[in-house]
């Protein structure tokens, strides 16, 4: 393919790339930034996502638009609970202690990743995207007779893989108005700010952190619905997406959303943008290498506060 | 290992053999058939240690791995057993994971006193055990299709009777996708060692055959989404060759249909793309009319022999290489008849050493060393087979087969002698 | 008996209690304390940087796998022998660690913990990158004959106990005496506050630079005794999965203990062991255990010890 195509199928694919990523980190995102606490169990929620979506979509016959609409409706809200009960179970329990809930929460993906294995099984299970158009893209050129329209052998992309794009930018402009303009984004952004204040003004702090690692999850679990009907439902699919989302949180800045944003854009589209230059491994290893100098050279992240 | 030999001047022992030897004669003059395993000196039975992927990235296949040698093992002792003792699974998950997979070697020869191992799949998990059973004097048999064993890197004690491996599979399809699909070929594959082998053997096979790899592309085994590596493929392509492991298969199967849209050219791939999936998935129509190597036919043939027909059903696989009892549930037909056949050449060897304990280990190796034609039969069911005792490695037939009608239909069958190459090792020169 | 006797004491009966195992346990648990000590050595490496110094890496596995690959690619690509490929091992996690200390100490806190984590990611696709030399996941073995080290055969059982025996000794026992020198004790000011260490004039990032460096080369020491006695490197051993694993067994057996590295260890190694005979569903257990010592044992089983019996204990 010429390198103009290439380019902009790369583009493309970075985006969708790019929309899920924005999405799983999102979550953590919030987690993080208001509970400062690190969720290792975050890729595993996704997974959920994603396996209660097959789950969802297989009993529901009839058109797959019907059953994944009832999937983006039900798993991030049974995940989103499953996680509230967790942080009230343990993370409560222990305190939010920095070390004790990395621990909790790599128990608590065994325990996540294995129910899954004994129960869903080891097979990777597709889920019917609702809708799904091979979307010929055009090209074009300056050439002898002067500007010219072709259709480049491969240059396409899917109606769902746009829709991908479409949704998750809605998702995260309702979110953005729920913390911004809303009073449960209030009480959020004041336990964000001081907790023990926030407690003294009446702000039920476990009561909102227990919901904000539940909206954490579900979010995770929105992304893996979105994704499912591209990729597949498997009980080790939560472990890339965890560490991927975790370091779009770092990049971004601690606590600061709109930076998540900023770096899930730039992870994911440098992830398709490097690979028109280099073999698909080496572009790998240099994207990693480049995204690490960032946080090497900015320490707090891209909009982080200095510490 | 140690073996006690009972002395013949206790009182016990005397006991012991007397009660034994009665109940032998008594068993196989009076009772014959209703109690197989009786003529036996000893009627404990033999230990087959099982390393299984029960977890990790090899569970799909482990699942069906122990199905199989379930219903091989069941099978064998419905005969009678091996040398008239009755066979016993130890079954362990090694987490596809290597290191887990030597301790779990260990774990066979030390604590549970297997006579042998035998069973893995994945080649990295070979390669971190294999040592190990070479120090603990343990025969190990495995099911992987790695080019470890030929290959000379293993030991004496390892073995792979019962599958074909990836050179000689590789080597076998270079002739069929040259003459009748097109010389140019694009080749993708995991970046992996396994994705490097179908590189290098391909590309040796395919030259010989007057064609040329025009561009391999190699994928780095995290990757979830694929689209963004197939502008690599020259538009002079002919045949795109394609394998690839690990649960992201489908994706990837299918996004290179969505590429190429109607205009596509030949696809070849190796089932391994999809072993466990069911190929009428959503998004995987275009594989119609595409090509694919079979190391067993998952859908049964018009011409099925009645041996794949009672392989079939003492594993429970229905007509479509699925699971009796779930439809969905999609076998990996072309690997696991590997443990199946690996068990009765276990059997066979055991046999003709007169195995009667770890002491006869040496004994059973150069048993099997000693095999060579394998016919197709209800203990080889995929097909004939060449055993070379010299690089512990097993020949046989290969099939290419088309989608057709959303089912795979073999269009060839390669000879055994398609897929042999020069000997890269002889391990009989290698002691105990 | 003042403390430090105690601990002497303990130290060296820990050592004597390890020897004496190896003529009493059955074979198969000889076995398996000979793969213990060795990961002990690379917790211990570990913990020398979380538990004392107070930084907490994801990239572990990438040391490890340096001095694995470091005396395994040098055997079998440039027929070196044991003793020089040892110590190619131990250049090559020196080397690394000194690289990626330099980069990722210019963050802290949770964005070290990420630095270190690609840095380890992107050396793990680079082995697979390089393939056609390591044999990338699939890795390669060291052949048995290759693999005495001045006249001792590490295959045998013997020979592999005490080589394990004797390099966890060491590590042990010089990291004990470490972190009771002043160097010691300033990484543990470090990890208590920066700041304050700063204030009273300590060249704290030299300080936290030569904790990584010794960290990592400890590991990458487990590492390539790793690949030497069992035979075996390959890339599974550079996967995150393998900085995780440190971690556990540190956070488990008790953080900042000079005994806990290896209780951790032991407690993992048999937790699996033992529950996969029971259900293939080990790694469940494995996750109930882990959120339930959370819950009743929070620093770990050694340092649990400490808080409520042994004071004394380092």
């Amino acid at each position: 393919m010429d390198f103009g195509p290439h380019l902009l199928l790369a583009s493309l694919e970075g985006a969708v790339t790019a929309a899920i990523l924005a999405l799983t980190a999102m979550g953590l995102s919030i987690v993080f930034g208001v509970m400062r606490v690190v969720n290792v169990a975050h890729g595993e929620f996704y997974m959920l996502g994603a396996v209660i979506a097959w789950w969802v979509t297989s009993l529901i016959g009839g058109h797959p638009a019907i059953g994944f609409v009832m999937a983006l409706g039900i798993a991030p809200l049974v995940v989103g609970l499953l996680a509230a009960a967790a942080d009230k179970l343990i993370l409560q329990k222990i305190n939010y202690d920095p070390d004790r809930t990395i621990v909790a929460t790599i128990g608590l993906l065994y325990i996540i990743q294995q129910t899954t294995l004994m129960t869903f099984g080891p097979d990777a299970r597709p889920v019917q995207p609702p809708f799904n158009t091979r979307l010929a893209l055009p090209w074009f050129e300056y050439g002898e007779g002067g500007f010219a329209m072709f259709w480049p052998w491969g240059l396409s992309i899917t109606s769902y893989k746009l829709f991908v794009i479409v949704a998750a930018v809605a998702i995260l402009t309702t979110l953005w108005l729920l913390i911004t303009r809303s009073k449960i984004g209030l009480i959020m952004r004041a336990t964000q700010l001081d907790s023990e204040t926030a407690l003294a003004f009446g702000v039920p702090v476990d009561r909102v952190y227990m919901w904000v690692f539940g909206l954490g999850a579900g979010l995770a679990a929105v992304g893996a619905v979105l994704v499912v009907p591209i990729q597949q439902a498997h009980y080790l699919m939560g472990h890339d997406p965890l560490l991927l989302a975790f370091i779009t949180v770092i990049i971004g800045g601690l606590g600061s959303l709109p930076g998540t944003i900023i770096a899930a854009i730039l992870i994911g589209m440098s992830d398709g943008i490097i690979s028109v230059f280099f073999s698909p491994t080496l572009a790998k290893i240099i994207a990693t290498l480049l995204v690490a100098m960032v946080l090497v050279f900015r320490p707090q992240g891209l909009l982080g506060r200095s510490a | 290992m140690v073996t006690k030999p009972e002395s013949k001047f206790t009182r016990r022992g005397v006991l012991k053999t007397l009660a034994a030897g009665t109940g032998a004669i008594a068993a196989t003059s009076a009772l014959p058939g209703l109690s197989g395993f009786a003529q036996a000196q000893s009627s404990a039975p033999i230990k087959l240690g099982f390393q299984v992927h029960r977890t990790g990235i090899g569970a799909a296949y482990g699942r069906w791995y122990n199905r199989t040698t379930e219903a091989a093992v069941k099978r064998i002792n419905d005969m009678g057993g091996i040398n008239g003792r009755p066979v016993e699974i130890v079954a362990e998950d090694d987490g596809t994971d290597p290191k887990r997979g030597a301790e779990v070697l260990e774990k066979f020869a030390t604590q549970h006193e297997c006579d042998i191992a035998f069973g893995t799949l994945f080649s990295h998990v070979v390669y971190g055990s294999a040592p190990r059973a070479g120090e603990l004097k343990l025969p190990y048999f495995v099911v992987s299709e790695g080019h470890h064993v030929a290959s000379g890197k293993l030991n004496r004690y390892t073995l792979q009777p019962g599958i074909t491996d990836v050179k000689s599979q590789v080597q076998a399809m270079a002739p069929f996708v040259a003459n009748n699909l097109g010389k140019k070929v694009t080749m993708i594959f995991p970046d992996f060692a396994f994705g490097h082998d179908h590189r290098d053997f391909f590309t040796a096979a395919i030259e010989a055959q007057g064609g040329e790899v025009v561009e391999a592309i190699a994928i780095p085994p995290t990757e979830t989404s694929f689209t963004k590596y197939f502008p690599r493929i020259p538009r002079e392509t002919e045949v795109i060759y394609h394998v690839m492991v690990g649960p992201a298969v489908l994706t990837f199967v299918k996004e290179l249909g969505e590429f190429f849209g109607p205009s596509s050219p030949e696809i070849f791939g190796f089932i391994d793309s999809l072993e466990a999936v069911d190929i009428k998935s959503p998004g995987l129509e275009f594989l119609e009319g595409t090509y694919f190597w079979e190391g067993n036919p998952r859908n049964a043939q018009a011409d099925q022999s009645s041996h794949d027909k009672a392989y079939r059903a003492a594993v429970g696989v229905d007509d479509n290489g699925a699971s009796l009892e779930d439809a969905q549930d999609v076998s990996t037909y072309s690997h696991m008849f590997g443990c199946w056949e690996t068990l009765n050449v276990i059997k066979r060897g055991m046999e003709t050493a007169n195995y009667q304990g770890p002491a006869d280990r040496a004994k059973l190796i150069e048993a099997v060393e000693a095999m060579s034609d394998m016919p197709l039969s209800d203990d080889h069911p995929q097909g004939a087979k060449r055993f070379n005792g010299k690089t512990h490695q097993t020949f046989g037939h290969q099939y290419i087969s088309k989608v057709t009608d959303g089912k795979l239909v073999v269009e060839h069958t390669t000879s055994i002698e398609d897929g042999l190459y020069e000997d890269e090792v002889d391990y009989t020169t290698q002691s105990f | 008996m003042s403390n430090t006797q105690r601990s002497n004491l303990l130290h060296l009966g820990t050592i004597t209690l390890l020897a004496v195992a190896f003529f009493i346990l059955p074979t198969y648990h000889v076995g398996n304390l000979s793969r213990i000590m060795v990961l002990a050595v690379y917790a211990i490496g570990y913990n020398f940087l979380f538990g004392y110094t107070g930084l907490l890496s994801l990239g572990h596995a990438l040391f490890f796998a340096a001095g694995m690959y470091g005396l395994g690619l040098s055997m079998e690509l440039f027929d070196l022998t044991t003793a020089p490929a040892l110590v190619v091992g131990l250049a090559s996690a020196l080397v690394i660690s000194a690289v990626i200390g330099f980069l990722a100490l210019r963050t802290s806190g949770v964005s070290f913990m990420i630095v270190t984590l690609m840095f380890a990611q992107a050396g793990y696709l680079t082995i697979l990158y390089f393939g056609t030399y390591t044999r990338g996941d699939e890795g390669f073995v060291i052949q048995q004959a290759d693999r005495v080290l001045f006249g001792v055969d590490l295959s045998s059982d013997t020979g592999r106990y005490f080589a394990a025996l004797a390099l966890f000794s060491v590590c042990f026992l010089a990291v004990a005496h470490l972190v009771q020198s002043p160097f010691g004790r300033t990484l543990v000011a470090i990890r208590e506050n920066e700041e304050r260490a700063r204030m009273l004039g300590y060249d704290t990032v030299t300080h936290k630079l030569k904790a990584v460096i010794i960290s990592g080369t400890i590991s990458g020491l487990a590492g390539a005794a790793y690949a030497l006695l069992f035979g075996y490197a390959g890339a599974t051993f550079a996967t995150v999965q393998y900085s995780i694993f440190p971690l556990l067994w540190v956070l488990l057996g008790g953080a900042g203990t000079t005994i806990g590295p290896l209780i951790g260890v032991i407690f993992m190694f048999y937790l699996i062991d033992l529950s996969s005979s029971i259900t293939s569903a080990y790694m469940l257990i494995a996750g109930v255990v882990l959120v339930l010592l959370t819950l009743f044992a929070p620093q770990g089983l050694a340092g649990e010890l400490r808080k409520r019996v042994f004071k004394w204990m380092p």
